[in-house]
């Protein structure tokens, strides 16, 4: 046990800078450090680097195309960008759909969608979600019956994220309606400029765009874009929610998050308040660690990173809770036009000010989505304290 | 709409502090400004006091032999007891079983207890929960057979409380185990004397006894002791937790705490200035002190609903909830304010009212043992999570 | 002791109730937050015509002679509405501290007009640095001939851009952060030398930055007395305070019915999600919360006339600091209890919790009145 770098170590951490210094537009970092919203461009001309480089695929194996770090490595790389005002990767296609497909695909599917994952050339979306499926995913109704070597695919999907940006989405479908819910259920990678697919905007609170319904009527999909069996699409959901848990936590982006916090303000009762959470911070990321150290010897991830979603976006709300408190009555303005379209206006109040109460009403969707609070908290209670 | 006092309610509530000045022992006054325990005699002397005056009794109707009292004369009443000191009132009698004889009771059974619930010439215990029935009450098992004119009570409550210091026990027993299980409960009176009945003390976490477990073994118990009808006791056990938690909330009490806290943070030093100046500790308790006043306007708008005739519904549940949040949130800023000299353990002086000197100040011993005893407080008359579950299926509607 | 409301009482929360009912339905509330101003006119003449703009103003100022308990009354209601007309800082802030330091011909000019429905203001005393310090005021006014010069920046003017007169704090003698030397004028929304910025708040209300450069006053234009603005400001302050706790207990009346009814009717797993035991308790935490928040507003409606100026600080403070606790408890709790739909800006709930939290902010946050409190507590 050892919480020490070796100078190896330290030599990649320099690599790691070096690249994001080099490769990270100066506009993503500044939208990144002062809270704003990205655009499409930000998040692909970034992630396109990292694949160029090999390092966007940092989290798979050496055998599809992952550079096989070991746990350190994986932890300064995640740290140093967060430093450095990377945006977050998104995360359907690389922590995602992408694991799926190397575990449960064929080797032509293979073939065919990691290397535009690896490269970030094709952006993914996530189609779990529908009216009356959230946190009882099971119960979704979209349906795909099979038509020869097709599947004709009806329903609809709701809070896809980035749907508008996305070239694909990979969806649970209904493919068993006799069977246990669970059991009639196939996991099917749709082309989204396939006839019968449309995209609708849901407008958040804080007035953005981030989420969508998906609509699909009649959309023909090849019976090839099956992963894994038909009506087995279950376990491939389950063995992402598991990864999608893990990355939640955000901890490197809290502890950017912290720093930021201390910078804005001196005064006493908010010092108390910052040091609060960034021992919150420092006791996830050692949760983390252990749980990646656990996967480093061939462990998997248990129930118990629940725990790690759960504190992590506890932590996020938190922290944007403490910076729109810092900035006070000046985050009451609100100014679009500097949030979303990248404006030349000058803000009202201070730099910061125009994000901090839009971001908090944003982050209340950290404790939704993923599987919520509630829901985390039930399986850690039936999985790991078998109540 | 008004806060102020009128002329009537200014000079009763300085008659109450003249009688509470002049009634109060003064050994009794001290041990509760100290916070040191009271014994039954303690409790005794004061209550009987109330009881000559005919205000042990305040919350009750005229026609039972209460005073009448307007809420805002219970404000009061209560209010400047707790402002000089005096003990709360035991609520076994005079909250609880007193006023379930008054309603459900037979004309003979009025004429027989009420007399000595007001004037506190007897102690009640209340004997409703079992080892197997806590907040699923309704599960208890202690029997009662009728045997003639007599039933024979077999069975053990527990967690009784001042049951050692007991002359009567009301209690919840099961006279038929056939029905559902809330039809077949009667509510029975039970004389402590009766042979075959056994307390058993139970030790609490700060060492102290209140609390006992209570054995009935082929106790013979006459069927005139029956409050309303037989298999019908759970009417009275609804009314009776209902009615026990509007005065569980004590805010008087903790407003009284509240002022004590302040007291201890004036006497105790934080680097070389009294804790009182530490920021963080003083926003603390003005935390606490802005809880209890809500608690308090919460409790006032409760009593004004009633003195325009409305009866307390579930809601107040949520007095229990709150209030007992308070009670744990003092003793624990107590703690706090005492730091490390809260550590030593003096049974003596807690309990046995020895002579021995306190390490550190006088309050220091007190601090911790008072912390742990009132985790009690969400758990006894129905635990919190109990509250929430009532008012959830009661107010909500869920 | 009294605590129940009167007829007459009772007659006005059922007309706040009625026109809230009638006038803001959500998607009425959408359009009149597009609008140019961001609030209507007529309803502003309603007010007007039902005398509500002048409920709590003496007689002898022209109004009917009610007070805070009135305002109380009609600023839940309006909360339950998420109302947009700028009562608070018009009536409750411009209004109240005009009729309490006003000069006669002052109150005559501007007040009554008020009371008619004919005049509008706003109260300008943050800058850039002030945070929640009312006496962090740097904007400087100086004398020149028998009147004065303005020139400084004021920011998150609530209503700058519908009022035709701005209040504006200044800084007359003394140093920065010094509560001595203060004074309150009164400004023409169109002055001279005043510039604007206008724009939207997060809670669709509208609010302004101030430019003043050398904006000239007469001497009549001074509120109260010259170097002793603090008081006026800091009791307008407080008893605004009061109001917006009313309005916060409203809203989070409002916020949890509609959360509690989503909770019954919202299925998964083949059940309403109502039958979870954490939503549950949750919702009962809600409904307790919502409960001291009403206790608090009680409270301190009740005490904001008292005469002693500590009782009215500690009251004020005490109920901000319940509202800020309870407002963000039922907000974040609604939002989560409602899922995804509760980060939408589709439903009522997401509004609400937006008004609650930039409640919280305004005039001081729970943080900034619990060390005030603790202040004139720990003291006596
Ligand atoms: C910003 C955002 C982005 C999203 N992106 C995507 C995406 O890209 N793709 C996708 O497929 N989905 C996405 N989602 C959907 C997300 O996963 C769901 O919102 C989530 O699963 C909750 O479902 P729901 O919104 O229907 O809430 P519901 O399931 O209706 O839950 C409402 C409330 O009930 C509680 N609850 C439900 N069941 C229980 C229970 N058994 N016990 C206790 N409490 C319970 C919940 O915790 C919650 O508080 C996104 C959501 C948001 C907000
Ligand atoms: C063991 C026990 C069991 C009970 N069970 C029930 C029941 O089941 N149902 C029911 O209705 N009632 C019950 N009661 C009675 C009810 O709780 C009382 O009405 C209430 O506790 C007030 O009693 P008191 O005045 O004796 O308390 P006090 O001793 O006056 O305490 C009141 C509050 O003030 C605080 N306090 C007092 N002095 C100080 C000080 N010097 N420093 C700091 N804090 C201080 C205490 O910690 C406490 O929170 C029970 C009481 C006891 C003791
Ligand atoms: C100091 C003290 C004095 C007392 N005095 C008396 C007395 O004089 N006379 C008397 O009859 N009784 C008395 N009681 C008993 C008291 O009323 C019971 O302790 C109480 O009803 C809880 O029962 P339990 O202890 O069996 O806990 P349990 O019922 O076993 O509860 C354990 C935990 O489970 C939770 N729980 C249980 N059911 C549910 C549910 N449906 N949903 C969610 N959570 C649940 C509880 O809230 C609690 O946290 C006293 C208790 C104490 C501690």
């Amino acid at each position: 046990m050892d919480l020490a770098l070796k100078p190896e170590h330290q030599a990649f951490a320099d690599e790691v800078r070096e690249f994001a210094r080099k490769n990270l537009s100066p506009a993503t970092k500044e939208k990144t450090l002062s809270g704003k919203h990205y655009d499409r461009d930000d998040h692909v001309v970034w992630q396109q680097a990292l694949g160029r480089q090999g390092w966007l695929t940092y989290t798979w194996p050496k055998k599809y195309g992952g550079p096989g770090w070991g746990v350190t490595e994986r932890y300064l790389f995640e740290n140093v960008l967060a430093e450095e005002g990377a945006p977050r990767i998104i995360p359907f296609g690389v922590k995602m759909v992408g694991p799926v497909i190397y575990t449960f695909g064929t080797a032509e599917q293979k073939e065919r969608f990691l290397p535009g994952i690896a490269a970030s050339t094709v952006a993914w979306c996530q189609g779990y979600s529908e009216p009356g499926a959230g946190s009882d995913l099971a119960n979704l109704r979209t349906r795909a019956v099979r038509e020869g070597d097709h599947y004709i695919v009806n329903g609809q999907k709701t809070w896809t994220s980035y749907a508008h940006w996305g070239d694909w989405i990979f969806c649970l479908v209904r493919t068993n309606t006799e069977a246990k819910p669970q059991e009639g259920i196939s996991f099917l990678l749709i082309d989204m400029k396939t006839p019968g697919v449309t995209v609708r905007p849901i407008i958040m609170l804080d007035g953005a765009h981030a989420v969508n319904d998906v609509f699909l009527d009649n959309v023909k999909v090849p019976v090839a874009n099956l992963i894994g069996k038909e009506n087995e699409g279950w376990t491939c959901a389950k063995f992402l929610l598991a990864n999608e848990r893990l990355g939640i936590a955000e901890v490197p982006a809290s502890k950017r998050g912290v720093g930021m916090l201390r910078a804005l303000s001196d005064d006493p009762s908010m010092a108390e308040r910052i040091a609060d959470i960034d021992l919150q911070v420092q006791a996830l990321e050692m949760s983390e660690l252990r749980a990646l150290s656990t996967m480093a010897l061939g462990g998997a991830p248990g129930p118990e990173v629940s725990t790690l979603k759960v504190r992590g976006s506890e932590i996020q709300q938190r922290i944007a809770e403490l910076a729109m408190e810092a900035v006070g009555e000046y985050a009451a303005p609100y100014q679009p036009g500097m949030l979303f379209h990248d404006t030349n206006e000058t803000p009202v109040g201070p730099d910061h000010a125009p994000p901090a109460a839009p971001r908090y009403f944003n982050m209340r969707k950290t404790s939704i989505y993923g599987g919520s609070t509630e829901i985390q908290k039930n399986i850690v209670s039936k999985m790991v304290l078998g109540l | 709409m008004d806060l102020a006092f009128t002329p009537e309610e200014q000079k009763f509530a300085d008659d109450v502090r003249a009688f509470v000045k002049a009634n109060l022992p003064a050994d009794v006054r001290d041990k509760v400004k100290n916070g040191k325990h009271l014994d039954r005699d303690d409790y005794m002397r004061w209550q009987q006091a109330l009881g000559k005056k005919g205000w042990l009794v305040y919350t009750w109707p005229r026609k039972h032999g209460g005073p009448g009292f307007t809420p805002a004369q219970r404000y009061i009443f209560e209010n400047i007891c707790a402002e000089e000191y005096a003990p709360g009132i035991i609520p076994f009698g005079t909250k609880m079983v007193g006023p379930v004889i008054y309603t459900f009771g037979s004309e003979e059974q009025k004429a027989r207890y009420l007399p000595a619930i007001r004037e506190s010439t007897v102690w009640w215990c209340q004997g409703y929960s079992e080892p197997g029935s806590g907040s699923d009450l309704a599960s208890l098992r202690t029997r009662a057979e009728k045997d003639d004119d007599h039933y024979i009570v077999n069975g053990s409550k527990t967690w009784n409380t001042m049951g050692h210091w007991a002359d009567w026990i009301f209690c919840l027993v099961r006279t038929d185990s056939r029905s559902k299980p809330q039809e077949g409960i009667s509510f029975l009176l039970i004389d402590m004397k009766t042979p075959g009945i056994t307390v058993k003390p139970i030790i609490m976490a700060d060492g102290g006894h209140e609390v006992n477990e209570v054995f009935f073994d082929n106790v013979k118990v006459p069927v005139a002791n029956l409050v309303g009808k037989e298999n019908e006791g759970w009417t009275c056990a609804k009314f009776l937790l209902a009615n026990e938690r509007l005065g569980i909330a004590a805010v008087p009490q903790s407003k009284r705490g509240v002022e004590a806290l302040k007291d201890i943070a004036r006497a105790e030093q934080d680097n070389g200035r009294p804790l009182i100046e530490n920021q963080s500790f003083a926003e603390k308790i003005a935390d606490l002190e802005i809880q209890v006043t809500a608690l308090e306007y919460t409790e006032l708008r409760v009593l004004s609903q009633m003195a325009h005739g409305g009866q307390p519904g579930p809601e107040v549940s949520g007095l229990k909830i709150r209030g007992s949040e308070i009670q744990q949130r003092l003793t624990e800023l107590t703690m706090e304010a005492v730091g490390e000299y809260s550590a030593p353990y003096l049974p003596g002086l807690l309990w046995q009212g020895t002579n021995e000197a306190p390490v550190g100040p006088e309050y220091a011993h007190l601090a911790a043992p008072r912390y742990f005893n009132t985790r009690k407080t969400t758990i006894y008359g129905g635990s919190n999570e109990i509250q929430k579950g009532i008012i959830s299926k009661m107010v909500l509607g869920l | 002791m009294d605590l129940s409301l009167s007829d007459e009482q009772k007659q006005l929360q059922e007309q706040a109730e009625r026109f809230v009912r009638d006038k803001y339905a959500f998607d009425a509330r959408r359009k009149i937050a597009a609008t140019d101003r961001g609030w209507l006119p007529e309803n502003w003449a309603q007010f007007a015509e039902l005398g509500w703009l002048g409920m709590s103003f003496s007689e002898d100022d022209g109004g009917y002679g009610g007070g805070p308990i009135e305002t109380m009354i009609v600023m839940e209601q309006f909360g339950k509405g998420l109302v947009l007309e700028p009562f608070l800082p018009t009536v409750v802030l411009g209004g109240g501290m005009i009729a309490r330091s006003g000069s006669k011909a002052q109150k005559e000019a501007l007040l009554a007009p008020m009371i008619e429905g004919k005049k509008q203001f706003a109260l300008a005393w943050l800058e850039r640095q002030s945070r929640y310090n009312l006496a962090d005021v740097s904007l400087k006014a100086t004398k020149e001939g028998a009147g004065w010069s303005l020139s400084g920046h004021k920011g998150v003017v609530y209503n700058a851009a519908s009022a035709d007169h701005i209040i504006v704090l200044a800084r007359t003698a003394g140093s920065a952060r010094e509560p001595k030397g203060l004074t309150l004028f009164i400004v023409d929304g169109k002055a001279k030398g005043l510039s604007r910025r206008d724009y939207p708040t997060q809670d669709s209300l509208r609010a302004s930055e101030l430019t003043f450069d050398k904006v000239s006053v007469g001497a009549d234009a001074v509120l109260g007395k010259v170097d002793e603005g603090f008081g006026v400001v800091e009791d307008g302050v407080d008893r605004a305070i009061v109001a917006l706790c009313a309005e916060a207990t409203g809203c989070m009346d409002a916020i949890n019915a509609a959360t509690l009814e989503y909770i019954k009717t919202r299925k998964q797993f083949g059940v309403a999600i109502g039958k979870f035991q954490v939503l549950q308790h949750r919702m009962v935490d809600c409904f307790t919360n919502a409960q001291e928040a009403r206790s608090m507003t009680l409270m301190a409606s009740l005490k904001i006339d008292d005469k002693d100026s500590v009782v009215r600080a500690k009251a004020a403070s005490g109920a901000k600091v319940q509202i800020g606790k309870s407002g963000r408890f039922c907000g974040q709790s609604a939002v989560q209890m409602h899922g995804g739909m509760g980060v939408t800006d589709e439903l009522s709930v997401s509004h609400y919790f937006k008004r609650l939290t930039m409640i919280d902010l305004m005039f001081g946050n729970q943080q900034h009145h619990l060390t005030r409190y603790s202040n004139l507590a720990m003291a006596a």
